[in-house]
């Protein structure tokens, strides 16, 4: 490896000196099963038979005859555990094993990558630690139930911010004293090169299904794909088949209470060049450096970072990204529960209220429109109550 | 001001290894922390790792961590860093290296950094998240402005890779003596004792152990096997935090332990 994985300048490895034969291992792994045929068989058996792949791309017929657009949901919500997240744990989980290790560590800011991780480490029967912020916990008590009941260790981080950022500090501080036995699964396109490559690569199938279905029902592509961006995998996951086409693809970050006030996650929005967590991209930053604390509605979105290549493809003009706030996602929850019977996680619901935005606007009118639903709702029912004055 | 290597060379004439502390500006606050420093070199430390505080450190155990928070807290900022090394740099001539996550290098421009290192009196920079593959910028910025770039060598680094870091470090060899973060450990591992020697054999400089030394017993043992040094940080610093509510036993402690651990460096 060495200077590889770079997106235009981003990427790269800012790592401490113990992590790099970590790194250089994995990646050497990664690079060998990836076309493996045999890895590559054992991991579709189980995209298919335990996670539930393919997923449909819904024709949303309410909404766009409301909207006037012609608007498909890509239905990562209905894979087991509740999101897109199993896609990359199951091939992280399974390379993990072909490469020997023993245990898998995890971050989690709400739950979700931690859940995927918990179901995956007991169906290969390895034993896994989940790191998650205190705040989180408090926030998140039933699915630190879920992770828990599904064998997993939930460790507690306190330090920092004592959400996402923090418990994703303390798995690498983990990692680094146990790279022997331990794979780090990280949840997102983000961490040191192989990670935002790797992630990619096993978020990648949404893509690949949503072209091909995309053409079966429609005969073309889409004008516009639409996804939330927390740390960017499961935009990048349906973007990634169409970077060459004349396809739009709008990122939708989690906004908080506003792009003017602090408290917001939109990193690609409003963060500048730094070095987090190994790689260079954008992120939210004080005048030295210091990282600031994200704010979301939704906790996949609340992170700091984002992904090193969607800060290139910001950089080259090749995707767009917007932000929605916590109360337009609150409305994209109610909207799709109302008008398509389907609840989206309050992750996914951001994409769904700009596309809302985007489908009224005159120019827009007729268009084919693709939003990556990566989450369902279940998970935010007490939240959304609480927020719109329901007692529960 | 001393270069390591006029400090190593008057060091071995004294039949002395070096006793490098460590600890963080502003932790528990400015005043104290620059109080902390001149304690440690009036006590008999040779040389001093002076961390700027960062909101994540990765590479550090909860104590540093700890620290860092504590220092964050108190308003420290880059500019204020400086500060407090331009005053350090009036009290002593010892050489003072710093350790800075690299995001805060980046921000205030690799150049700019340097070129402040280099006119507040710093020896060295060592850069706790960046390893050579990435550090062209650092490497040429270090070059102009005369200051050490120092590299971490750790034990899962192979001797191949150990002469590439060798070809770009100046300064001396940090060697990180256990797999893992930074803390206070309990003793020295028998592999550590072989990865000196090793480091020693194919490497090019003077040799410094972190990580985990906390008592005078490790450093002898070390230095034993061969190290030129001790650098000594979590050991150090839990005696700020025992003692948060009591600055002057804050500095007696420190005073005490730093006399402890130069006494071990002797060589016999
Ligand atoms: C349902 C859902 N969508 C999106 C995200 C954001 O992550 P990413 O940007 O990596 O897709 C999360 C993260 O937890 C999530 O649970």
């Amino acid at each position: 490896m060495i200077k590889d994985g770079k997106f235009g300048k981003y990427g790269g490895i800012f790592v401490p000196e113990l992590l790099i034969p970590a790194l250089e291992e994995l990646e050497s792994a990664f690079l060998k099963y990836k076309d493996h045929s045999g890895f590559n068989k054992e991991l579709n058996y189980y995209l298919q038979e335990f996670a539930g792949r393919p997923t449909p791309l819904y024709f949303a017929s309410n909404l766009s005859k409301k909207l006037g657009c012609k608007i498909y949901l890509k239905r990562e919500d209905l894979l087991h555990t509740g999101a897109h997240k199993i896609n990359n744990t199951l091939g992280q989980g399974l390379l993990a094993k072909y490469m020997g290790k023993r245990r898998l560590i995890a971050e989690t800011g709400a739950g979700q990558h931690g859940i995927a991780t918990a179901a995956v480490g007991a169906m290969l029967k390895m034993p896994v630690d989940v790191y998650m912020g205190t705040e989180d916990i408090e926030r998140q008590k039933l699915n630190v139930f879920r992770m828990e009941i599904s064998g997993a260790r939930v460790i507690p981080v306190d330090t920092g911010s004592k959400t996402l950022k923090d418990a994703i500090n303390q798995a690498m501080r983990d990692w680094i004293s146990n790279i022997k036995d331990t794979h780090y699964l990280i949840g997102s396109t983000v961490g040191p090169h192989p990670y935002p490559t790797m992630v990619k690569h096993f978020q990648s199938i949404i893509g690949e299904e949503t072209k091909q279905q995309i053409l079966e029902k429609e005969g073309k592509l889409p004008d516009a794909i639409m996804a939330c961006v927390g740390g960017g995998s499961n935009s990048i996951g349906i973007f990634s088949a169409f970077i060459e086409d004349n396809v739009e693809l709008i990122g939708v970050e989690g906004g908080g209470t506003g792009l003017s006030t602090d408290e917001h996650g939109a990193t690609l929005c409003r963060g500048t060049n730094g070095i987090l967590h190994g790689s260079l991209s954008r992120v939210l930053q004080d005048k030295d450096g210091q990282i600031k604390e994200a704010h979301s509605v939704s906790a996949g979105l609340d992170y700091p970072g984002v992904g090193p290549e969607h800060s290139h493809l910001k950089e080259i003009g090749r995707a767009q990204y917007v932000a929605i706030t916590d109360p337009e996602a609150l409305r994209g929850f109610q909207l799709l529960s109302k008008y398509e019977g389907i609840m989206p996680a309050l992750e996914s619901a951001h994409a769904i209220a700009y596309m809302e935005k985007y489908a009224k606007k005159p120019e827009n009118k007729g268009k084919t429109i693709i939003v990556n639903l990566s989450g369902r709702g279940d998970k935010d029912m007490f939240l959304a109550a609480k927020l719109l004055g329901v007692e529960t | 001001m001393k270069t390591y290597h006029e400090m190593f060379t008057d060091l071995k004439e004294k039949k002395e290894a070096a006793l490098m502390p460590f600890i963080v500006i502003g932790d528990p606050d400015f005043e104290t922390s620059l109080e902390i420093a001149k304690t440690l070199i009036k006590n008999g430390a040779d040389a001093l790792e002076i961390g700027f505080p960062f909101s994540d450190p990765i590479a550090d155990g909860a104590t540093i961590q700890e620290a860092d928070t504590r220092a964050l807290k108190n308003g420290i900022t880059v500019d204020k860093c400086f500060k407090f090394l331009i005053r350090l740099r009036k009290f002593t001539s010892a050489p003072i290296g710093l350790l800075v996550y690299y995001n805060l290098i980046y921000q205030r421009g690799v150049k700019k950094f340097y070129e402040d290192a280099m006119k507040a009196g710093v020896n060295s920079i060592l850069i706790a998240d960046l390893p050579p593959e990435e550090a062209e910028e650092a490497l040429k910025a270090s070059q102009e402005y005369g200051i050490d770039q120092i590299f971490i060598i750790a034990p899962t680094t192979s001797n191949k890779r150990l002469k590439m870091i060798s070809k770009h470090a100046s300064g001396f060899h940090y060697l990180v003596s256990v797999m893992g973060v930074t803390g206070a450990r309990k003793e020295v591992k028998r592999s550590t004792l072989t990865f000196i020697k090793r480091v020693k054999e194919n490497g090019k400089l003077p040799v410094m152990v972190g990580f985990g030394i906390s008592k005078p017993s490790h450093i002898k043992e070390i230095i034993r096997a061969g190290a030129d040094g001790a650098i000594v940080g979590s050991a150090i610093i839990d005696i700020i935090a025992k003692n948060l509510d009591n600055r002057e036993k804050i500095l007696e402690e420190i005073a005490k332990f730093t006399k402890r651990m130069k006494k071990a460096t002797r060589r016999l």
